[in-house]
């Protein structure tokens, strides 16, 4: 029994063997994902035709880009009838495309610093990890870029800060009581504060102030920035109030909600533009003069803050009604049960639309060109294309264009599939 | 607030108006009202006054004036002296035809590319991914610029075509691709030709009373009829057949090259082809996702269960998992066309002539009404966005009912 | 902005209620900057350069006017316009004067309510078509496919050109100056019409100007000049005579070299009222005596403005013609400074 020599038992394992050529490796891999089938080798040949060609096209005119010259007639001297591409353009106009043409460039570390600013201002906002105390800065900062992008006394946005916080500490006092009173009491005590704080500036006026920059001296990518930033993040509270305005009871302001989302949804952004550009100032006090950008911004902020509503009107949908019956039961009041019931619920749903939305909403700015602003496709459009120096060079312009929208939309909407991922976990 | 106490005493308090519920509502809405009145009176009343400063006034009549330009394309006799309201109109029309065309070719490229995104092809997956998000992140004007220098520079020009050696030649003889515009042959229809296209129209009804009596026999007693090459046989046989009887009354016409240009045919301006084409893939790049991700939302156990009663791959694909995905796809499709209408207004960055490029451009330069021109423009805008969703509207209740 | 905001929100207060009607000379004045409209760029007639300083001879009007009344030839805000836009900018005070190579036409005088001061350039339409295509006559056009700016009056005079001798075309309409040369050069079109000023700018930048001639034909009168709005004759008055005193500065040889000099006083009356040494001109303007010797100062007289910007010497070479001073046989001309 134990003396078994005869018997062969094997005391090891035999070591896996090499699975058959054509199933390990690259092989394997590229018979299953390119070649499974005659309809899959086709498709795979002509991808890889596609690339092929793509690639032969522009790798010669790429690799061979002259990125030293001062005018077109210079980079065709260089080239010397190569095909190539003259990227020069880029480096010799790049504070252009990126800060417009007007924007005095011993200035450029402003709009810099508030880039910077505003990721680390968004990052509490986006990512809820991080610490609370953050928030602060966020409210903080779109006075303090204001005064960076802006200049000017610091003085102004100190003032509309205060008064800010001003009446909103009123509002927090009084609004155990009335609500209605309370809000009147807030607004009546920031409109006190913001007109006390006129004298002020006016009696100090160049207090740590910085060089004035007015808006028309914005530009180039910076202005496609600023529009899409001050649109979206007006745009935000607009639409929540619109969307809960066409979901509340009370028929005329349901019916005023109704109409201007569905009025601004029905046509272009471009129309929109061309009533900020040529008929707003119309409606405007004979005296008073509002610059373009603030028209158009006020449109943009108008139109994005409709396709919000309709985002956020779909996230209060999704709640199942028994969430606002609970509310309800609780006792809670409508702006209670919305605060601490419903918004924190819907908005958490809409967050990816929203996010979705703004990227829209940030290409979109792209067409003030049209209306004669010169952000970065209307500095290449007007200026830089009719230029005497950079006549022709249209590909290189309109790639680099393309390129900036890229990494930047890109970046935002892969956050938004990563937050809709995190949102997708924490729900069980 | 001690709202209870008030209601018990039931007797009227001017506060009440603000502090009880019950009567809140109602202040708040007139409240919103007069607010509302109130800022519309007074834009009204800015309006009237720079106005009068000026010395203009709203008028109308201009539309009742020649226009004085000429467009280039137009679907409608339309020249010089036609009036502003005309040019209106066939600017309408153009900005009909691309965001019809538009949304044809938005569909297909998204489709394409939503269900190839899906292949288990790594490298076509990968190759529709780059497409998709390439084509999302870039705003559609940039690519409307680009996509019409493609053309423009890709394309040879018409004088290529010309002289004995030339570098560019005629598809087929029939076909011109230039830069400035593509050109085909036009059909021209001579005596009879109707009876051909009545025949065409009327075997293509038998078709589709052909396959549902073939469906109708399959579900009623089991028997399978042959469809496919009858219907290609009903397609062909019976045009062709009384297109020869008739002696071929339809003919074509060639595009030629005469001085500058071709002439005859049929002209699709490079214009047009380029808006067209930007509009779609860009929109088509939107499409593929939600084609996607409606592919996605049927749960896998629909195509296993499909597969486990003995479907083919492509019927399991056409039977199960299509109608469940269309109920996700389509909402969104539809808001996809209305933006492809609405984005088609930035014809003018190519020098299309849609509505913005007359009534919105030319008319307003030249008559410097610009509040009636964007007045009207946006009008015109409402009414087709609204008509699109009511029809939206009409299929969301349609696919709701069919709901448990 | 938020400024603005600030002070709209005081001003919706009433505690500026009842703003006085105040002319546009006073507006200007107050604000301290005059609000230009130009082109979003014509080589020669305005273009801003490398470091953003709009520059030509359309933005030259501008800067002397803002010399004449603020004292400061860069006390001026360029408000970009593009052909939409330009009227609406001006009718809604947005800006105060337009200086945009436009065309002064019955229409936009009377209907739109426009006040044209006076011409600084006669131009007139043409074509431009690439020497290889053999053409040497605007007649010989026939079915051509002609590139054309929008929102001009160009397309206005191309429609009646060709009704008129019964051709037919095919417009290319283009938004941009700078595009409609892209697509003229990439053979989008045969012909490309514009000003013949414009026309010959555009040449002037191209890789190889002999490589495209500028047909003979002119097809419309097109008195380009700067304008004011209807109503505030007081400013018309101010942009006109500005505008006259370039003129007659060339006409009495006055350069931006010798003004200083003339100001002190010469033996040539109308000199002296001009550079406000003799008269009160400048005070009847409802400005000081000193206005014409800045306004000429900036940039110089007519004549060396022209030939500063679009004359012979620049790269877009255009010869004074018909913009020639009257003595020249020119039509610029400027009334009496009496």
């Amino acid at each position: 029994m134990s003396d078994n020599s005869n018997s062969f038992v094997r005391h090891e394992m035999l070591s896996e063997r090499a699975p058959p050529i054509g199933e390990r490796g690259v092989l394997k891999w590229a018979r299953e994902n390119l070649f499974s089938s005659v309809f899959n080798t086709i498709m795979t040949i002509a991808s890889v035709w596609v690339i092929y060609s793509i690639a032969v096209g522009a790798a010669p005119w790429f690799f061979n880009g002259v990125w030293n010259a001062k005018t077109t007639r210079e980079c065709y001297e260089i080239l010397d009838g190569v095909n190539g591409a003259c990227f020069a353009v880029l480096q010799e106009r790049f504070p252009q495309l990126i800060y417009g043409f007007k924007y005095p460039s011993t200035e450029y570390w402003r709009p810099n610093l508030a880039t910077i600013l505003l990721l680390v201002a968004l990052a509490p906002v986006l990512f809820r990890r991080l610490p609370k105390g953050l928030l602060g800065f966020s409210v903080i900062y779109p006075f303090l870029a204001y005064w960076l992008i802006w200049g000017g006394t610091i003085l102004i946005p100190t003032v509309a800060f205060v008064g800010c916080c001003i009446g909103v500490a009123c509002y927090r006092k009084f609004s155990s009581g009335a609500f209605v009173t309370a809000i009147i009491l807030g607004l009546f005590s920031a409109y006190l504060c913001w007109f006390l704080g006129g004298y002020l500036i006016s009696w100090n006026n160049d207090f740590l102030s910085l060089k004035e920059v007015p808006s028309r001296d914005m530009g180039g990518f910076m202005l496609n920035l600023l529009l899409g930033t001050i649109a979206v993040s007006l745009s935000i509270p607009l639409g929540i109030t619109l969307a809960l305005g066409r979901q509340s009871n009370m028929p005329i302001i349901k019916w005023i909600c109704v109409v201007f989302i569905e009025f601004i949804r029905g046509v272009p952004l471009i129309t929109l533009l061309f009533v900020a550009n040529v008929i707003l100032a119309f409606f405007f006090p004979p005296e008073t003069s509002i610059d373009l950008i603030l028209r158009v911004i006020i449109m943009m902020t108008f139109f994005n803050s409709a396709y919000i509503a309709e985002v956020v009107r779909g996230g209060l949908a999704a709640l199942p009604s028994g969430q606002y019956e609970a509310a309800n039961s609780l006792g809670l009041d409508y702006s209670q049960s919305m605060r601490f019931i419903i918004l924190p619920q819907a908005l958490k749903i809409s967050i990816p639309g929203i996010v979705n939305v703004s990227v829209g909403m940030l290409k979109d700015t792209t067409l003030v060109s049209i209306i004669s602003m010169f952000d970065l496709v209307g500095m290449i459009r007007g200026p830089i294309l009719s230029s005497t120096d950079w006549n022709g060079v249209y590909w290189e312009l309109f790639g680099a264009a393309a390129a900036i929208f890229f990494v930047v939309c890109f970046t935002v909407s892969k956050y938004s599939q990563w937050l809709e991922r995190q949102l997708e976990t924490g729900k069980h | 607030m001690n709202t209870s106490q008030i209601s018990r005493r039931d007797n009227f308090q001017l506060s009440m108006l603000l502090n009880d519920k019950r009567y809140r509502s109602y202040t708040f809405q007139l409240f919103a009202l007069i607010v509302l009145i109130c800022i519309m009176a007074y834009l009204g009343k800015n309006l009237l006054e720079n106005l009068a400063a000026a010395g203009l006034n709203i008028s109308y009549n201009f539309l009742g004036e020649a226009s004085g330009y000429d467009i280039n394309q137009r679907l409608i006799e339309y020249d010089s002296q036609s009036t502003h309201l005309r040019a209106a109109f066939v600017g309408v029309l153009n900005t009909l035809l691309v965001a019809f065309l538009g949304c044809i070719m938005a569909t297909i490229f998204g489709v394409t590319a939503g269900i190839l995104r899906l292949s288990n092809n790594w490298i076509v997956a990968k190759l529709m991914m780059i497409y998709v998000e390439i084509f999302r992140n870039v705003p559609v004007l940039i690519w409307i610029l680009i996509i019409h220098s493609v053309f423009l520079t890709i394309l040879p020009q018409p004088k290529a075509f010309r002289g004995e050696n030339p570098e560019a030649s005629m598809l087929w003889d029939a076909f011109a691709f230039t830069g400035r515009g593509i050109y085909t042959p036009k059909p021209i229809f001579y005596d009879g030709s109707s009876i051909v296209i009545a025949t065409f129209i009327l075997s293509i009804i038998g078709i589709f009373v052909f396959r549902s009596y073939a469906r109708k026999k399959l579900y009623g007693t089991g028997q399978l009829i042959e469809t496919r090459w009858t219907s290609v046989a009903i397609f062909f046989i019976p045009t062709l057949l009384v297109y020869f009887i008739m002696g071929n009354p339809i003919g074509l016409e060639y595009p030629e090259l005469k001085g500058f240009n071709f002439k005859g045919g049929i002209y699709a301006r490079g214009s047009l082809i380029s808006l067209w084409f930007a509009l779609s893939i860009y929109t088509g790049a939107f499409i593929a996702e939600v084609v996607r991700a409606g592919i996605q939302s049927v749960d896998q156990g629909q195509s296993e269960a499909a597969g486990a009663l003995g479907l083919r791959s492509n019927l399991v694909m056409n039977l199960v998992i299509l109608p469940q995905a269309l109920r996700v796809i389509v909402p969104p499709l539809i808001s996809f066309y209305l933006n492809i209408t609405k984005n088609s207004s930035l014809a003018l960055a190519v020098g299309y002539m849609d509505i913005t490029g007359t009534l919105g451009g030319i008319t307003l330069n030249q008559t410097g009404r610009a509040i009636e021109a964007v007045l009207l423009l946006m009008l015109f805008y409402l009414v087709i966005s609204l008509s699109i969703s009511a029809i939206m509207n009409v299929y969301n209740r349609s696919i709701m009912l069919k709901e448990r | 902005m938020i400024k603005s905001i600030i002070i709209s929100a005081v001003t919706v207060a009433g505690l500026t209620a009842g703003a006085a009607f105040a002319g546009t000379l006073d507006d200007v004045q107050a604000r301290g900057k005059l609000n230009c409209g130009v082109s979003t760029g014509v080589p020669g007639f305005a273009e801003p350069d490398a470091n953003g300083v709009w520059q030509g001879f359309d933005v030259a009007v501008c800067r002397a006017v803002a010399a004449a009344v603020l004292g400061d030839s860069d006390a001026i805000e360029f408000v970009p316009t593009t052909g939409k836009t330009r009227f609406t900018a001006l009718a809604s005070g947005e800006i105060d004067m337009l200086a945009r190579n436009t065309t002064w036409t019955f229409s936009r005088d009377v209907d739109l309510k426009f006040e044209f001061v006076g011409v600084n350039y006669y131009d007139g339409q043409g074509f431009m078509a690439k020497a290889d295509l053999g053409v040497s006559s605007a007649t010989e056009l026939d079915g051509a496919t002609v590139c054309i700016q929008t929102g001009t009056t160009t397309e206005l005079n191309l429609a009646d050109f060709f009704r008129a001798n019964n051709m037919s075309y095919e417009a290319v309409p283009v938004e941009t100056g700078a595009e409609a040369v892209t697509n003229y050069m990439a053979g989008a079109c045969d012909v490309f019409t514009t000003d013949r000023s414009a026309l010959a700018a555009r040449r002037a930048n191209m890789e190889t100007p002999t490589d495209h001639v500028v047909l003979p034909e002119i097809v419309s009168k097109e008195p380009l000049g700067p304008l004011v709005r209807h109503g505030d004759n007081n400013w018309g008055d101010v942009v006109r005579w500005t505008l006259n005193a370039l003129i007659t500065a060339e006409e009495l040889g006055v350069t931006s070299a010798n003004v200083a000099e003339m100001a002190k006083g010469t033996k040539i009356p109308e000199m002296n009222r001009l550079l406000g040494s003799e008269g009160n001109l400048g005070e009847m303007l409802g400005l000081d005596a000193e206005w014409a010797h800045r306004a000429i100062a900036v940039s110089g007289n007519y004549g060396e403005i022209f030939e500063n910007n679009i004359g012979a010497g620049t790269i877009i070479g255009l010869a004074r013609g018909v913009n020639a001073k009257w003595t020249d046989g020119g039509l610029i001309y400027s009334p009496p400074f009496r």
